[in-house]
């Protein structure tokens, strides 16, 4: 763990570059060619440690986790066994709950996104355009130690008592629909921590999308109201296919986002490592909360490699979903340029 | 309809039509309700969020706050040091990743536009700007933490500024790029040297898109608690030693919210109101500058 070569080094001598940065003072006597040579140098240099950094990251985790990788290999992926005592390790558990709350949000977030972009662009008054649209998307300014809190302490226990109580109540006895919502009724666990990632995914994807329904040529959908469409069918048939790469680049991106939510998810998912109930209210873990919760304390060796590996997991499946986002929403704007 | 073409007058037909007119009509309607009560799905959480805050927050709010230190279970105390630890790192951070974020937008604005790593840049940059802040925080810790053998106020803050970063680099580029290229002519026909005219013509022009941005990074990282968690540590005892692990308001929250201590909650809601409230008027006040452009 102590002797990892290269990142340190790239990263000390990249850091101290970076307060080199400054500008130089205005009437400072030097000869322009040699200021301008300067000035290109830092702002190349300043592009090259964006690229540095990605790659700096993922030979840092490679190098760290890699007792784990050597020990386990791609078997950690598959192994649920999680046990700090006994020094054994595997990722399912981890890796089933970040894909299970993120999946929970989307399925939520998909669909509201989806209507607030359409209210912002079709309906709403041209006066309330900007104030609505600035309020969802301060959802995605309020820090997430503010939703975890509030999940936790406000909105668990509202879940429980109007949501779970109920539900049990009412599939007492069906054989999967009671298992899906057995347990205690703390108001933690992957539905909690999948509803309030949905929240704060929200602002992201309906962005996206509002921003893609706006650069649909007017021309297309005033021949499609010109011929008696309603609102409903223009956006479906007409805005709908025409971005539809740039709506899947958005949802990607909420996608990017949830599984990479460390606070809220932390507070909330209960932090218990177990896969043998499959209720969406029994406590669970998920990458980033074992992280957030055992890291600091983890021995050094095979725990902290583990825990490293969990995080080249999760930093390796958000770079292909953000990468596959970017790329859809790059697409959509080639394909603007082409029809325009 | 179904009755067949023969029987088929005028008189069906018309009615079929109003028929499928109204069922058009009935279908937009509903969707368009459902896009209102969307809006107001998405409007709710905001205000139930900012109400638990204020109403929870605000009860815990006194000058004690931010002139006594954390104290133990069951104590009375303040968040001073936690606090006094959030503006430094969060100072520090801002300080070390403006200037770099600058540049590079420079660089993806004014020298290169098209090239292969501009494209490239960009492309890493986006990526960055959404990457799971606890990678960063997993990463610092391999490159400083463990290599002092010490958490640090200095590893926190490079955690927060490698995420301002990519929030400057995007917003400046962004922000360039509005300038008009006239400007530039202009200046250039003059004899201005290259880094004259973007940092007194280009950069000058762009300059309240460019503060918005830091302002926006500011907002990010002060709400930041994952990349805190095991560079900056904690430390419930002042401390203005940033090679020493530092107490920030989001870690200190986060062990105050999950112990079953009454204070250490009541303080805990305190903190969250001041987070949010100064992450909110960032985020206004960005805004207010952008729209008086």
């Amino acid at each position: 763990m102590s002797t990892l070569p290269i990142p340190p080094a790239q990263s000390a001598y990249l850091l101290a570059g970076a307060q080199k940065n400054m500008p130089p003072p205005r009437n400072f006597k030097i000869s322009g060619v040699l200021a301008d040579r300067l000035f290109a140098l830092l702002a190349h240099a300043a592009a090259w440690f964006t690229l540095l950094i990605l790659l700096a990251i993922l030979v840092s985790l490679v190098v760290g986790a890699w007792p784990a990788i050597s020990a386990y290999g791609l078997g950690f992926l598959t192994s649920s066994v999680w046990d700090p005592v006994q020094n054994e390790y595997g990722g399912l558990v981890m890796i089933y709950g970040t894909l299970a709350t993120s999946l929970i949000a989307l399925v939520i977030a998909v669909p509201v996104s989806f209507g607030i972009a359409l209210f912002l662009t079709e309906l709403s008054p041209g006066w309330l355009k900007r104030p609505l649209g600035t309020a969802i998307e301060l959802l995605a300014a309020v820090p997430s130690i503010v939703y975890g809190m509030w999940g936790l302490m406000v909105f668990g226990p509202i879940l429980a008592t109007w949501v779970q109580a109920p539900l049990q109540k009412l599939f007492a006895g069906v054989p999967y629909l009671g298992a899906l919502v057995s347990g205690p009724p703390v108001g933690i666990g992957i539905l909690s921590a999948g509803i309030i990632l949905a929240i704060m995914i929200i602002p992201f994807i309906s962005a996206v999308m509002r921003d893609v329904f706006e650069v649909t040529p007017a021309l297309l959908k005033e021949s499609a109201y010109g011929l008696g469409a309603t609102t409903w069918e223009v956006v479906w048939t007409v805005v709908l296919p025409y971005t539809k790469t740039g709506v899947l680049g958005g949802i990607m991106l909420g996608l990017g986002r949830a599984l990479g939510e460390t606070m809220a998810v932390t507070f909330v998912i209960g932090n218990m490592n177990q896969l043998d109930s499959v209720s969406l209210f029994a406590a669970a873990n998920s990458i980033t909360s074992a992280l957030a919760n055992e890291f600091a304390e983890a021995a050094e060796g095979l725990h902290q490699a583990s825990l490293i590996y969990l995080g080249l997991v999760l930093f390796f499946i958000t770079f292909v979903v953000l990468a596959l986002s970017k790329i859809l929403l790059m697409r959509l704007q080639k394909g603007e340029g082409a029809r325009a | 309809m179904s009755t067949g073409a023969q029987l088929l007058t005028a008189a069906d037909a018309q009615r079929a039509r109003a028929a499928r007119y109204a069922r058009r009509k009935r279908t937009n309607r509903i969707a368009l309700a459902l896009a209102l009560a969307a809006m107001a799905f998405g409007l709710f959480w905001l205000v139930w969020i900012l109400w638990e805050t204020l109403r929870l927050g605000l009860g815990g709010l006194s000058v004690a706050l931010f002139t006594e230190m954390t104290p133990p279970p069951n104590e009375v105390g303040g968040l001073s040091n936690a606090i006094y630890g959030s503006l430094t790192m969060v100072a520090l951070a801002t300080f070390v990743g403006t200037p770099v974020g600058i540049m590079a937008g420079i660089y993806l604005s004014e020298y290169d536009t098209r090239g292969a790593l501009a494209q490239v840049t960009r492309f890493v940059n986006d990526i960055l700007l959404s990457a799971p802040s606890i990678v960063i925080g997993l990463f610092v810790y391999a490159v400083v933490v463990a290599r002092f053998r010490s958490f640090s106020g200095y590893a926190g803050s490079v955690a927060l500024a490698l995420i301002v970063v990519p929030v400057v680099i995007r917003t400046t580029e962004n922000m360039l790029l509005l300038v008009p290229a006239g400007l530039r002519e202009a200046a250039y026909a003059l004899g201005t040297p290259k880094w004259k005219v973007i940092l007194s013509i280009t950069l000058r022009a762009a300059r309240a898109g460019v503060i918005t941005g830091v302002l926006l990074a500011v907002a990010r990282i002060a709400g930041e608690t994952a990349p805190l968690l095991f560079t900056a540590l904690n430390n419930q005892f002042w401390n203005a030693d940033l090679a020493k692990p530092m107490a920030s308001l989001p870690v200190t929250i986060f062990k105050f919210a999950m112990s079953p201590y009454e204070n250490w909650q009541q303080l805990a809601w305190a903190g969250v109101f001041l987070i949010t409230m100064a992450v909110l008027a960032l985020n206004i006040l960005a805004r207010v500058l952008t729209r008086h452009k």
